[in-house]
């Protein structure tokens, strides 16, 4: 294959026309001539006032053939040189008129700007205000549509809540099993390994049922379900916000918050709890696992410990805890999934955002009823 | 893209292919020929398999039998390599764009170029600003999908499909969802890449103002009998046809 050549007849002529022969093959693989150096060659050979183009032994040529002549194109039009294109393949002719056929818009390229430091902390705490003004307005809507749903006139399909509600509650029982039946046996063995020192590996008994019934249940199982149905949501509500499928809804007069959030969050409140129960029990038995197959304790020995060791207000606790978490976790989810963008980085976003928030603000709530309930006493 | 490349025989050849998603046979028995530098049309009623067709054509779906030939070569039982070599010479545009949302426009028409040409950063950005500009986006290289109307996504989907001066051009329903005047301007623009460039255009649509503005050659694929029942230059067929079905359609249903 020839290489691209770009020769210039020396003999201008007398109407200050300069003719340049293109030769080769004009592939931007290839490699092409630069148009800097060809600007310097024309500049050489003195005043040229147009410049033409002979193609006979032109070759195959792609976009690098075009992109080398809109650029020469702008650098001669700075030198005040005209380019005929009539010498050009006429394929090369009509694509440069289509390239500049539609202008610029104007105003339409982007600065890239750079926003000072304070600025961006200024922006971000402006942000931060608004996010949380949000949220409060989200939970504001969706007590409204608690309302709705107590006077009877909440518009959902029954069906859609039967879905989501084997979707959080049965689907995730063997996830939950798994958790609770290890962080049982974690509590275990960290107990025995202290009371075991004074002989009273017993009350690992006490420990473990304290500890599942009154925190790590409700915890877990809310953890758990921010991370599979917290995100579920999110994903799924802003697949739906991407698809226009909620501007479908609002257009026929039905709220997404009753007909999306409120199934959502009736569910995770109902299935919280039983979840949070089965994880306490579950937990139970991880440790008497350790109990009876590590500390030589006998199965009726460790239930009897148990049983002495947690009352009723112990689950107590950790289910109104649930309760509260299942709020926090179709919330967050939800509210993320609402407000996600048009594109599908933004549906990712949503999902990492939703688990984040449901996380976070379960461990805080944790630690504000942890606080409350040693303040009353229970 | 270039016009003396060209050489003689079939661009494309569909030999006795078969289209199928399990047991659920979509068309059968289909042959045609696209030559180089047709515009060649996919017609049929919704739900004929017009975008499966495609879907062949582009390599994304396994024929259940039958073979695709590009230039000769049949693009299923060659190597991967080979496969790869024939894939590049493609530039597909889908009927929504099908841009990547988390790129802005310049970054999905690059895309194509830092996978398979060795070409430096600024030739990329100045053949990216080229593509976008022969598309009428100059100016619109940092925007992201979603800010843009669709009728612009469609167009940069075409600059990104033209990204590597393919030989062979696919369009899936390129009109669809543009306003009339929008989807006349496409129109054009495809007969001008077209015959600037040589390259050989394959377009899925049920549009008819554009099938006969554009199309010089078809096949029109039949829901009922799920086979072809017509080929050709569809301004022909319109006159010569003796097919009821195909007379109906391509008169608006008034054959």
């Amino acid at each position: 294959m020839p290489q691209a050549q770009w020769k210039i007849d020396r003999s201008l002529s007398e109407n200050g026309n300069l003719a340049v022969r293109l030769s080769g093959d004009w592939n931007m693989k290839d490699g092409l001539p630069l148009v800097p150096e060809a600007i310097q060659q024309i500049e050489s050979i003195g005043k040229v006032r147009t410049l033409s183009f002979v193609c006979q032994h032109l070759g195959q040529w792609d976009s690098g053939l075009l992109n080398f002549l809109i650029k020469l194109e702008e650098a001669l039009h700075q030198r005040h040189i005209e380019m005929d294109r009539s010498g050009l393949p006429e394929g090369v002719d009509r694509l440069l008129k289509l390239a500049s056929a539609v202008p610029e818009r104007k105003g339409a390229r982007r600065e890239s700007d750079q926003t000072p430091f304070l600025v961006q902390v200024g922006n971000n705490t402006i942000e931060l205000v608004q996010g949380i003004k949000d949220m409060v307005r989200f939970l504001g809507e969706s007590v409204l549509t608690f309302f709705q749903l107590l006077r009877g006139r909440a518009k959902f399909r029954r069906s859609d809540f039967f879905l989501i509600l084997q979707e959080c509650g049965a689907y995730a029982l063997p996830i939950v099993s798994l958790i609770s039946v290890l962080i049982g046996l974690i509590l275990a063995y960290v107990g025995a390994l202290q009371l075991q020192q004074f002989g009273a590996q017993i009350y690992v008994a006490n420990l473990v049922g304290l500890g599942m019934a009154r925190e790590m249940g409700a915890m877990m199982a809310g953890i758990i379900m921010a991370g599979r149905t917290g995100a579920a949501f999110a994903a799924q509500l802003g697949t739906m916000t991407v698809n226009e499928e909620i501007d479908a809804l609002s257009t026929l007069g039905i709220s997404p918050m009753e007909f999306l959030v409120l199934p959502r969050m009736l569910a995770m409140m109902l299935m919280m709890p039983l979840l949070c129960l089965y994880a306490d029990l579950v937990g139970i038995l991880g440790g008497a696992m350790v109990g009876i197959g590590v500390l030589d304790l006998s199965f009726t020995q460790y239930v009897v410990q148990t049983k002495g060791a947690i009352t009723l207000t112990d689950f107590g606790v950790g289910l109104s805890k649930s309760v509260m978490f299942g709020v926090i976790v179709a919330l967050s989810g939800c509210l993320r999934g609402m407000q996600c963008g048009r594109s599908s980085s933004a549906v990712g976003l949503a999902a990492t955002s939703a688990v984040v928030t449901a996380i976070v603000l379960i461990i805080v709530t944790d630690s504000l009823f942890t606080i409350m309930f040693n303040i009353l006493g229970i | 893209m270039d016009s003396t490349k060209k050489t003689t025989g079939p661009h494309i050849t569909v030999n006795n292919l078969t289209m199928a998603y399990g047991d659920f046979i979509i068309q059968k028995n289909l042959n045609f020929k696209v030559r180089q530098g047709d515009i060649f049309i996919i017609m049929g009623g919704s739900g004929c398999g017009k975008s499966t067709l495609l879907r062949h054509l582009v390599g994304l779906k396994e024929p259940a039998k039958g073979e695709v030939r590009y230039h000769g070569t049949s693009y299923w039982t060659a190597e991967l390599q080979v496969q790869e070599e024939i894939r590049k010479q493609f530039g597909v545009l889908f009927q929504s764009g099908a841009l990547w949302s988390s790129m802005t426009l310049a970054e999905n028409v690059a895309l194509p170029l830092e996978e398979y040409t060795e070409l430096k950063k600024n030739d990329i950005r100045e053949i990216v600003s080229l593509k976008l500009a022969l598309v009428g986006l100059k100016g619109f290289e940092d925007y992201y999908p979603s800010e843009i109307s669709g009728g612009m996504q469609k167009r940069a989907g075409l600059a990104r499909a033209m990204a590597l001066d393919p030989e062979i051009l696919f369009f899936d329903e390129p009109s669809a969802g543009l306003d009339p005047i929008s989807s006349r301007l496409l129109d054009d623009l495809i007969l001008e890449l077209r015959d600037s460039l040589g390259s050989t255009v394959v377009i899925v649509t049920h549009e008819l103002a554009s099938i006969f503005a554009i199309g010089n050659n078809s096949v029109f694929l039949d829901t009922d009998t799920k086979t072809m029942i017509a080929e050709g230059d569809p301004n022909m067929l319109r006159e010569n046809s003796t097919d009821p079905k195909v007379q109906n359609f391509l008169k608006r249903g008034k054959a």
